[in-house]
Parts: C-alpha cells; sequence; structure tokens
C-alpha cells in the first residue's frame, strides 16, 4: 500500500436536484488503511457524494479515480468490481431474508445454483477475523440495529470491498455500541482496509478519524490531517460560525417542576402488537403539568407504539391510562384530541399533513367538529383562530392556498405545531419532532417545546437522540424490549448507563 | 401568430385542453383497435361509420347513447367517490347487479301499491341492494381483514348467480317458459320515460347524483374528511378522523349508487327482472371514472364517449359478426394508452 | 357421502385444481418480484381461446399448448412494459390487462366456437388402474400437465428458494432498492419474473380448454384468475403451499358439479356461488397474519435510484 497516492479519488463532483445543488466541485481522497472523516450538518451533501462514488446516484459532472485510473461507475454493480462498498443511513438489508440470503444477494461469485454452506463458513471466517458475529440463518428483521450493521459490513468485506463507505454508522447505535464500532474500524485498518465514514457528530469524529474533510452546503468547506483537527476549528467550519455551541451544551433548567398535577397517567398499561410492531409491557408513566418527559431507547424498542397508546390510537389489553385525573383508557383519538392533546410527528408529510391538499384545508383536520357550520366548514373562524396560533408562536402566517405538500419540511411543521397549539393542548406528544430537519429549524421546535412547558402543558419528548434528550428532559425513561427500564431526574443520569440500558446490555435499574 | 393565440388559449383553458388531451387518445386507441380488427379480417372503417351512423347520425340512436350513458355515469360515480378515500371499488358490476335485484324484491312484493310510495321504495331497495353488497368489503378493508379491490372483484360473479337464482326459480314469470325472467313488474314501480324514447328519469337522477358528488366531496366538512383519508390515511387517522366508518359508508354509498344503476336498468328500460343486465356497466364506470380522475365534467364528458364507444360492441355484433366483447380491446387499448402515457413520477408521490 | 361422490370429488379436484395451480404459480412468481397482475383472468382467457384455436385449426394440442404458453408471456411483457417501463400503476394496469384478455381471447376464439377438438392425451398407469373403485372413475386418468403439476410446483420453489435468479426475484420483490444497492438489475429479473409467470398462466388457461372442457366459450374461466390471485395469499407467496389450496378449490368446484350431476335439490346458482364465497372466506381467515408473509414492496413502482 503506497502511501503516498491516493486509492480513491474523487474530482469536481457535482450533483443538481432541480435548483438544489447538493454537490458543488467536490474534491476528496481516500487513502489506504485510514478512517477518512466527511463531516457535516444535515443537508450538506455528504450522503449524496457517497452515493455518486457508490455509483447509486449519477453525478452531473465530474470524476472518479481509483489507483489513479479514471473509472465511470453508473451503477452500484460497477462500483461493486472496483472494489467500492456502502452501508446506507437506513441499510440496505431486508428484513424478511436470512442474514446468509442478505449476504448471498451482494456476493458478486454467486453460483446459480446457491450453496448456503460455503457460504456460511465465508461468513464466519470474516466474522471472527473482525469481530463481526452474528447467526447466519437469522432473519434480519430479528437482529438489533448494531448486529444488521455488522451484516452490512459483513456484505462488503465478503464482497472482496477494499473501500467501505459508511453513512451515518452511528447514528441508531448506543453509546457502546458506537465503541464497538470503532474497534472493528481498527482491525479493518490494520487489514488495509480504506474507511469513509459520514457523520455529523465531532466527538465520533475526532474519536476515530485519520483525516477530516468538512462540508457545508454541497461544498468541500476544509480538511485537517492526522493530530491537526481541534473542537473549535471543526464547529467553526462545519457552521460556518453561526451557531455553533448551542448544539453542544444542555441548557440548564433554573427550577425543576414540583408539586404539579398529572396531566397523564398509565398504569401497568399492556398493549398487543401486529406483524413487526412491539409489544407494550405493563408501563407505569406519569407525566405532569410543565414538565417535558423524555423517552430514551433504540429504534424499534416500541416508542412509536407508547405514543400511538397515549394518542388513542390503541387499546390496552390490561391496566388504564387517566388523563387529567379522568380515565381515559377506552378514549378514541379523537376524543383525547377534544379533550387537549397534540401530537407534533417526526415527519409531518407522512403523519401529521394531506399534502395534495391546501394550508387551509390542512389547518382544519384534526379540529373535530371544532369549525363545522351546517354541512360546511366555517372558513374565517379557522383562519382568524390559526392567525393568532401563528402570532402566539411567532411564525409568520403562511399562504393559505398552496397544496401542503409545496412547501419545506420546516415550513410544513410550523404549520402542524401552529395548528396543535392553536387550543392550548394539555398534553403535547412529541414523536422524534426534530428528525431530518436543519440545526435552525430543530433549535426553534426545541424552544418551542420548552414555552408550551412554560405555558403549564405536559410534554411527552420521544427521541432516540441522547443529547436531545438530556438537554431536553425534565425527567427520562429508557424503553427497551415494549418495558420501561429505567427512571432518572435531571442530573442523575449518565449517558453511558443510558446507554447500556437502551440496549438491554445490563439490566434493569431504577434510580 | 395565430398559433401562440391558441396555444395561449389552450394553456388557459384546463377543460378544454384535457377534452382536447381525450380526443386525442380516443383517437390513438381507435386507430390501434382499427389495426386489430384488421388483422382479424375485418373491416375497421365500416364499423366505425356504421357505429357514428347509428349513434350520433339521427335523433333515435342519439337518444339510445343517453339510455346507455345513464348506468354508465351512476357506476362511475360509484367508482369515483370511494376511489377519493384512495378505495379501489371494481364491484359495481356486482353491486349493479343488486340494486336491481332488491329494487326487484320491491316490486313484487308490493304489487299492489300506489305510484308515490312504490317508486321511492323501489329507488330506495335500488340504492340499500347496492349499498349492503359493498358495506360488507368496505367492512374487511375497515378491519384490515381483506383488501376491497379483489373481494369487489370476486362479488362481482356472486351478484349475477343470484339474480339467475331467482328468476329460475322463485321470481320466474310461469308466462313465459321459455325465457327465464321475472313478471314485468307493476306499472306504479316503473320510471317514466321521456320524448317517446327509452330514455327515462333514471338519467336525471343519474346528472342529480354527479351533481350531488361534487358538492359533498368539495363543499362539506365531510368532504375534507374523506379527502384527506384519500390523500394521507396514516394523517387522517392520527388526526383523529373516524377512518375505519368513512371506509364503510364510502364503498356503501358507491356500492348504492351503482345499485341505483341497476335499479333503472330493470325500471327504467327492461321492466322486469332478467339476465345479462349489464354488458359490463360496472367496468366501464370504472375506466370512466379512472380516466376523468373523479372529476365531475370529466365523468360526464367520459361516459358519453364510452356510450359510443360500447355502442360499437353491437355494431360489431351486428355488422361484422364479431362478439360484443370484442369492445374490451377498444377500452383496454385506450387504458394502455393512458397508463403509458402519465407522468413517471410525481402523480403518486 | 357415497364412494363414487367421493371419488368423483378427487378426480375433478385434481383435474380442475391444474389449472388454478399453474395459474397461482405464475401469480407467486409475479408477485414474489413486487408486482401484483390483477389480470390474470384476462391471462387465463388468453391462454385459454388461443390453444384452443390453435388446436381446432391444426389438430394439435401441443401446439396449442405452446402457443398459448408464448401469448400468455408475450402478454404478461407487455403488462411489464406498462408497470416496469412505463411505471404505471400496478392495479389499474392489471385491470387494462382483464380487459385486454376479455377482447382477445373474444376475437381469437370466436371462428372456433363449437369446434370439436382433440384435446391433450390422458392416460391411466395399468397398475393405478386396476386399484379397486378406480376403475370405473377418471381418478388417475390424467394428461401430462396434471401428472407433472406437482413437480412444477417443486420446481418454481427450488428456482425462487435456492437459485441465484431467484434470489434476485425475492429481494427485488422485497426492495427493489436493496437489490439495486446489491447490484442487481431490478427491471430485468422483473421482466423475467412476469415472463415466466405468463408462461405459466397460458398454461393453466390452455388447460381449462384443452383437457377440462374440450370447448371455447366467452368469459370461460368464470373468476379463476381472480381465484388464483386469492391463493396466492392463502399459501402466503409458497409454491409448495399452493398445492394444498389449488386441491381445495378444485375440490370444492368438483364437489359442486358433482352434486350437479346428481340431481341435487340445491339450485345449481348457489352451489356455483361455493368457490367465491370460499375465496372470501380464506382471505378472511389469512387476512391478518397477510402482511408478514407478503413481499414488502408488492404493489409499489420502484422509481429507480436517484
Amino acid at each position: 500500500m503506497n502511501p503516498i497516492a491516493p486509492i480513491l479519488e474523487v474530482r469536481r463532483i457535482t450533483k443538481r436536484y432541480g435548483a438544489v445543488t447538493a454537490n458543488d466541485q467536490v474534491d476528496l481522497s481516500l487513502y489506504g488503511g485510514e478512517v477518512h472523516a466527511l463531516l457535516g450538518e444535515n443537508g450538506a451533501g455528504k450522503s449524496t457524494l457517497s452515493k455518486v462514488i457508490y455509483g447509486f446516484t449519477r453525478p452531473d459532472s465530474g470524476e472518479i479515480l481509483l489507483a489513479g485510473k479514471q473509472v465511470v461507475v453508473p451503477t452500484p454493480r460497477e462500483a461493486r468490481a472496483l472494489g467500492i462498498g456502502m452501508v446506507f443511513q437506513n441499510f440496505m438489508l431486508i428484513p424478511a431474508l436470512s442474514v446468509l440470503e442478505n449476504i448471498a444477494l451482494f456476493l458478486t461469485d454467486l453460483p446459480f445454483i446457491v450453496h448456503p454452506k460455503t457460504i456460511e463458513k465465508r461468513i464466519r471466517e470474516f466474522g471472527e477475523r473482525f469481530g463481526l458475529v452474528v447467526d447466519p440463518s437469522a432473519p434480519v428483521r430479528q437482529l438489533s440495529v448494531g448486529d444488521q450493521q455488522k451484516v452490512e459490513i459483513l456484505k462488503l468485506l465478503l464482497a472482496q470491498a477494499r473501500v467501505l463507505i459508511l453513512d451515518e454508522p452511528t447514528k441508531v447505535l448506543a453509546p457502546h455500541e458506537v465503541s464497538a464500532l470503532f474497534r472493528i474500524f481498527e482491525s479493518l485498518k490494520a487489514e488495509g482496509y480504506s474507511i469513509l465514514f459520514i457523520t455529523h457528530k465531532l466527538r465520533e469524529v475526532m474519536a476515530c478519524a485519520d483525516r477530516i474533510t468538512v462540508m457545508r452546503q454541497g461544498r468541500v468547506v476544509g480538511g485537517f490531517g492526522p493530530g491537526e483537527a481541534d473542537l473549535d476549528a471543526l464547529v467553526t467550519m462545519m457552521f460556518g460560525g453561526q451557531e455553533a455551541a448551542e448544539q453542544l451544551e444542555p441548557a440548564e433548567r433554573a427550577v425543576p417542576p414540583s408539586g404539579v398535577g398529572s396531566i397523564l397517567e398509565l398504569r401497568g398499561a399492556s398493549c398487543p402488537a401486529q406483524g413487526s410492531e412491539t409489544v407494550l409491557r405493563g408501563l407505569d408513566l406519569t407525566i405532569g403539568a410543565g414538565e417535558i418527559v423524555g423517552v430514551a431507547g433504540v429504534s424499534g424498542s416500541g416508542q412509536k407504539e407508547l405514543g400511538d397508546l397515549i394518542l388513542g390510537l390503541r387499546s390496552l389489553s390490561v391496566g388504564s391510562k387517566w388523563f387529567c385525573g379522568v380515565d381515559a383508557s377506552s378514549w378514541s383519538i379523537a376524543r383525547m384530541r377534544e379533550n387537549g392533546v397534540a401530537f407534533v410527528p417526526e415527519d409531518p408529510l407522512l403523519m401529521a399533513a394531506v399534502p395534495g391538499m391546501s394550508v387551509r384545508e390542512n389547518l382544519v383536520l384534526g379540529t373535530g367538529s371544532r369549525y363545522w357550520k351546517g354541512v360546511s366548514v366555517d372558513w374565517s373562524a379557522l383562519e382568524t383562530a390559526m392567525g393568532e396560533s401563528f402570532h402566539a408562536l411567532a411564525f409568520p402566517v403562511p399562504r393559505l392556498d398552496p397544496p401542503a405538500g409545496a412547501l419545506s419540511g420546516g415550513n410544513l411543521q410550523r404549520i402542524v405545531i401552529a395548528r396543535e397549539m392553536a387550543h392550548k393542548p394539555k398534553l403535547v406528544v412529541a414523536l422524534y419532532p426534530t428528525r431530518g430537519l436543519d440545526v435552525r429549524s430543530a433549535t426553534s421546535v426545541r424552544d418551542l417545546l420548552r414555552r408550551a412547558r412554560e405555558g403549564g402543558s405536559g410534554i411527552l419528548l420521544i427521541s432516540e437522540d441522547l443529547e436531545e434528550l438530556a438537554e431536553m428532559s425534565d425527567r427520562m425513561f429508557v424503553l427497551y424490549g415494549g418495558a420501561l427500564v429505567g427512571e432518572f431526574k435531571r442530573g442523575e443520569w449518565q449517558l453511558e448507563e443510558v446507554g447500556h440500558l437502551m440496549t438491554g446490555s445490563r439490566g434493569a435499574a431504577h434510580a | 401568430m395565430p398559433e401562440s393565440r391558441l396555444a395561449a388559449t389552450l394553456r388557459n383553458s384546463t377543460a378544454l385542453r384535457s377534452m382536447l388531451r381525450y380526443s386525442a387518445i380516443s383517437l390513438t386507441a381507435l386507430a390501434v383497435f382499427a389495426a386489430i380488427l384488421l388483422l382479424a379480417g375485418k373491416n375497421p372503417l365500416k364499423a366505425y361509420v356504421d357505429t357514428f351512423s347509428y349513434t350520433l347520425a339521427n335523433a333515435y340512436g342519439f337518444s339510445e347513447l343517453l339510455v346507455r350513458m345513464t348506468p354508465l355515469l351512476l357506476t362511475a360515480v360509484a367508482v369515483a367517490l370511494p376511489s377519493r378515500l384512495g378505495l379501489i371499488n371494481v364491484g359495481g358490476e356486482g353491486q349493479l347487479y343488486m340494486g336491481a335485484w332488491l329494487a326487484s324484491a320491491g316490486a313484487l312484493l308490493f304489487p299492489g301499491a300506489p305510484r308515490w310510495a312504490l317508486l321511492p321504495l323501489v329507488a330506495v331497495m335500488g340504492f340499500l341492494g347496492g349499498a349492503l353488497f359493498a358495506a360488507l368489503p368496505g367492512v374487511l378493508r375497515a378491519a384490515k381483514l381483506v383488501n376491497e379491490t379483489i373481494a369487489t372483484l370476486l362479488l362481482n360473479y356472486i351478484a349475477p348467480l343470484i339474480v339467475s337464482y331467482s328468476i329460475f326459480g322463485p321470481w320466474r314469470d310461469p308466462g313465459s317458459s321459455a325465457y327465464p325472467q321475472s313478471p314485468v313488474f307493476p306499472e306504479a314501480a316503473l320510471l317514466t320515460s321521456f320524448f317517446n324514447t327509452r330514455i327515462h328519469a333514471g338519467l336525471f337522477l343519474a346528472l342529480a347524483v354527479l351533481g350531488a358528488y361534487w358538492l359533498l366531496l368539495e363543499k362539506t366538512h365531510w368532504g375534507v374528511e374523506m379527502r384527506a383519508i384519500g390523500g394521507n390515511a396514516e394523517a387522517a387517522q392520527r388526526l383523529g378522523i373516524p377512518v375505519a366508518a368513512w371506509i364503510v359508508v364510502a364503498l356503501a354509498i358507491g356500492g348504492g349508487i351503482a345499485g341505483l344503476a341497476g335499479m333503472g336498468e330493470v325500471m327504467g328500460v327492461h321492466g322486469r327482472l332478467r339476465q345479462g343486465l349489464s354488458p359490463g356497466y360496472g367496468f366501464t364506470g370504472f375506466l370512466i371514472a379512472w380516466l376523468a380522475g373523479g372529476r365531475p365534467l370529466g365523468i360526464l364528458f367520459m361516459a358519453f364517449l364510452f356510450a359510443i364507444i360500447t355502442s360499437a360492441g353491437d355494431t360489431l355484433q351486428i355488422t361484422q359478426g364479431l362478439p360484443y366483447a370484442v369492445v374490451n380491446i377498444l377500452l383496454a387499448v385506450i387504458l394502455f394508452i393512458v397508463l403509458a402515457r402519465r407522468p413517471m413520477r410525481g402523480a403518486s408521490k | 357421502m357415497t364412494t363414487p361422490l367421493v371419488l368423483g370429488v378427487l378426480a375433478g379436484a385434481v383435474l380442475s385444481g391444474t389449472s388454478l395451480l399453474y395459474a397461482t404459480l405464475g401469480e407467486t412468481i409475479v408477485e414474489r418480484s413486487g408486482i401484483v397482475n390483477l389480470g390474470l383472468e384476462g391471462l387465463l382467457l388468453i391462454g385459454a381461446s388461443v390453444g384452443f384455436s390453435v388446436t381446432a385449426a391444426t389438430g394439435n394440442a401441443w401446439l396449442g399448448l405452446a402457443a398459448a404458453a408464448l401469448a400468455g408471456g408475450l402478454a404478461n411483457a407487455l403488462f411489464g412494459w406498462l408497470v416496469v417501463t412505463r411505471m404505471a400503476n400496478q392495479l389499474a394496469s392489471g385491470l387494462a390487462m382483464m380487459f385486454f384478455g376479455f377482447g382477445v381471447s373474444a376475437l381469437v376464439g370466436a371462428p372456433y366456437i363449437g369446434s370439436v377438438i382433440v384435446g391433450l392425451p390422458k392416460w391411466r398407469p395399468a397398475w393405478l388402474a386396476s386399484l379397486p373403485w378406480v376403475e370405473s372413475t377418471t381418478l388417475f386418468n390424467y394428461d401430462l400437465l396434471t401428472w407433472v403439476a406437482i413437480p412444477a410446483a417443486t420446481f418454481v420453489w427450488w428456482a425462487l428458494f435456492r437459485t441465484r435468479w431467484g434470489l434476485g426475484v425475492r429481494a427485488v420483490g422485497e426492495s427493489p432498492a436493496a437489490a439495486f444497492a446489491a447490484g442487481r438489475n431490478p427491471a430485468a429479473l422483473q421482466y423475467q419474473a412476469l415472463c415466466s409467470g405468463g408462461v405459466l398462466a397460458g398454461v393453466a388457461g390452455a388447460h381449462l380448454s384443452l383437457s377440462l372442457t374440450l370447448t371455447w366459450a366467452e368469459y370461460m374461466t368464470a373468476g379463476r384468475g381472480f381465484i388464483a390471485i386469492a391463493l396466492v395469499i392463502f399459501s402466503k407467496w409458497h409454491p409448495l403451499r399452493a398445492i394444498v389450496g389449488a386441491l381445495l378449490f378444485g375440490g370444492t368446484e368438483a364437489l359442486q358439479l358433482q352434486l350437479q350431476a346428481r340431481g341435487s335439490e340445491i339450485s345449481p346458482f348457489l352451489l356455483e356461488m361455493a368457490p367465491y364465497l370460499l375465496t372470501l372466506v380464506v382471505l378472511l381467515a389469512w387476512g391478518g397474519s397477510r402482511r408478514l408473509a407478503a413481499p414488502a414492496s408488492l404493489g409499489r413502482t420502484f422509481y429507480g435510484s436517484d
């Protein structure tokens, strides 16, 4: 391995999606036996660049060089033939197929008649060599996220990839799983593999990267060699000097809530599940007025199910649900909403808005019969009420005629929030409310939840982002396998311990 | 330049533009169908000329078009209304038969009833027949047990058997032993005819239903809820809209409207219940609703167009010795063209 | 029930189950690739009419069978052009294929209505014929398609679950993006699945007219295509389980015919409802567990990776 010449080099890659330039004349080089971090906030163009390298997306212009020779990568098939492999952000595994089948699908030298035994042997070989042990016959849908990631890496190794691209591999991992991943990086590096590691988390970059390239708004804005980088320089570069520190330091709350009434209470609540959903088991949970209750957990631990249970979309099999002191166990979602429950979802376009309908019509959805007038809708009363809500939230009042689907994610989220906050909710259920938002929009959503708390609402914040939970929560619960396995008061939690509880790697410990 | 003014007019008039588009599609389809007929050794030009002279060229032919258009309007609305909730009702044919069946039951059970009572009763029973028959797949879909597409398709095969059973069995007219059919219905149950033609009150009922469909969807809060379900069922559910109930209601109303088409056929055209009431009106209605994208004016235009096209089926049978079913090729070709030229993305996203 | 009735039903179940099984196998392959073809009814009609017409014109039932298979494959290639290449809505395209089949079969079959043909040859091994009760019935007196029906199902299972091709087809049905990322060509795999499924559907249709009825009549498939689609769900997209389903439905049809032939009191029209009602019941009973077994990307259009 020649340390001077890069294994992979991209030059002046440009990729546009309509009016948006996702990659603008991007250059990058990757050497053998190194971990190269590609750093940038959401929407900086990191994923686009990696998809271009892997042939998943075609660039508008630019070139790719492998070991100094120019190559064309029109589809992933060519990329794999060249020894380039990629682990996608949301993984590219097929849940219904077994580990073995998922890996076999990926092999370039798979014979026409598949011999499971041969492949199994190779899986075990590589697994032991790099610490990637998984059961080859298990269906992927039964694996934990950490194990799924191992399968993704195994796929690439068995297919003889030498360049591994990992798009935000730590996003869904608990802290100790992240350290395990970095150990795998080390052993891969030792055997000469090159790793392009895409992330927006600064600490991880500092922990594992040999070299760092920073992207902002589709452009490369700087790079650091081994040992050159420091946190402040990275922050400045990544955010261009604006609203940088906010993300790192959790805001402290002066007065913890005391003597407040309970808004919502679950008593021994259990709820059955269908298909790939998670069964909820014996949940005890209280949300008081004026507090934010955070729920941590790795994906698939029952977060969505918990939210749905509280919203009234699911019915209890055992236990009870109390809302402001009244037994609400059998209330429908319409009744819960009428009584003051609001819902701020992850993806408003998916869960809280109808893209094909106008903004005006979207504002009346979910208000029950509040604005009905005869067989029609009292549009002027609605507009007045919603106008006040936008005003109170200091949001600009949007145009009401265009379809909701034409709005950007942040604008749509504001409309959904204005609608949900218009009738002074007693309880706000926020399900991954900042996922996929840019830093500025995410900050404003967090501010809003805090303000709702000051206004006396109880807030349930479900998130996979531990830093967000640590910053926002007055109390934090850990959800694992559909049960609450830990409860912490502000200031009492240690993220390492929360991480272990989240992954079930340590027994339940009520603080 | 005159072209640019024409182009500007076209750009500004969506109605005109879509009519031109439909016409272009129809012409292409007619050309393809002509090629197929030629391959089969038939004379497509004669078939088209005959169809024209049997339908548009004289008053009687035109009145027959309107007669044929009546059930097509209704079966199209029967599909269009549930489709606004994202439901695919392919059971119009069966619902039409059940409407005809239950309406016939009303007429046969109360032969002596006065017209002011019997006529509304027969209409309501026609609606109910289709509504109940469509409510079953609605309930199954709402309970997430069976997909409504496959359920409504299967029920199409059951309804005609119920009709056959009745007219071969309990309702068989003893007077016409050779041909299985029910006795003639009492005069009081029959829909009024107009202008000395076979045009019957069902045509005006169908137009009223089309208007009511538009009002319901666009002007009421129920319409907002239904369209929300069609636009994003998950969000609608989360916003407290009773999705399951609406699914049943919308399919039932749709089925009821198809049932009215069946009622119109027995009470307005045949005067008795018999086999083969519908040469696929339910399926043709599906095509109309789908091609018109559920828009009321589109349905009106397409129903008229399809009345002409299906008349071509009769012409083929009479003058060219081809089975009526051959006209299905023409329907399929129209669908193929529309499906193939739809924008690749966007429409579904 | 009397023994002749039971034997009659058994014999009939196998005969009418044969075409259902081929149709179900074809649709299983297609749906495993993530495409639902509601036009199966039309394909069966095309297979039946083409098979019958070619046989009537040439006097050779094998030629008829081959032509039917080819016609089925071509028809599904046309369907593939719509849903794969033009990315059209699958349900609407399927219904278009249904209309197409209605019309084309009527056109193709019209000149041969009432023709008399010699169908696919049937034979019964002597040792089976000598079994008690069997001799006087049609049991085990089958044509080649019936004899190889179960091997065919096994072959489809093997192709789907033990070959590189089958792995690719199933991967596309679960996640075209993942299959694409693994270097497979989703469109090519879907076309291959569609064409093989179409051939099987053509064979299924031909078996109806060349072995079961020996006539051509418009709409003679009478909803078997839709029943086969339901059978795919019933068998949870598994070729071997489809055998059970096909026999069950073949049995229902045979029982109804036997009862009619024996002058049952029940109206034939009510008896004829049995297969459709049974289909609904089966869908109902299996509906709940269905989501886990269905290919995850079934019915969705893959718009490519950009």
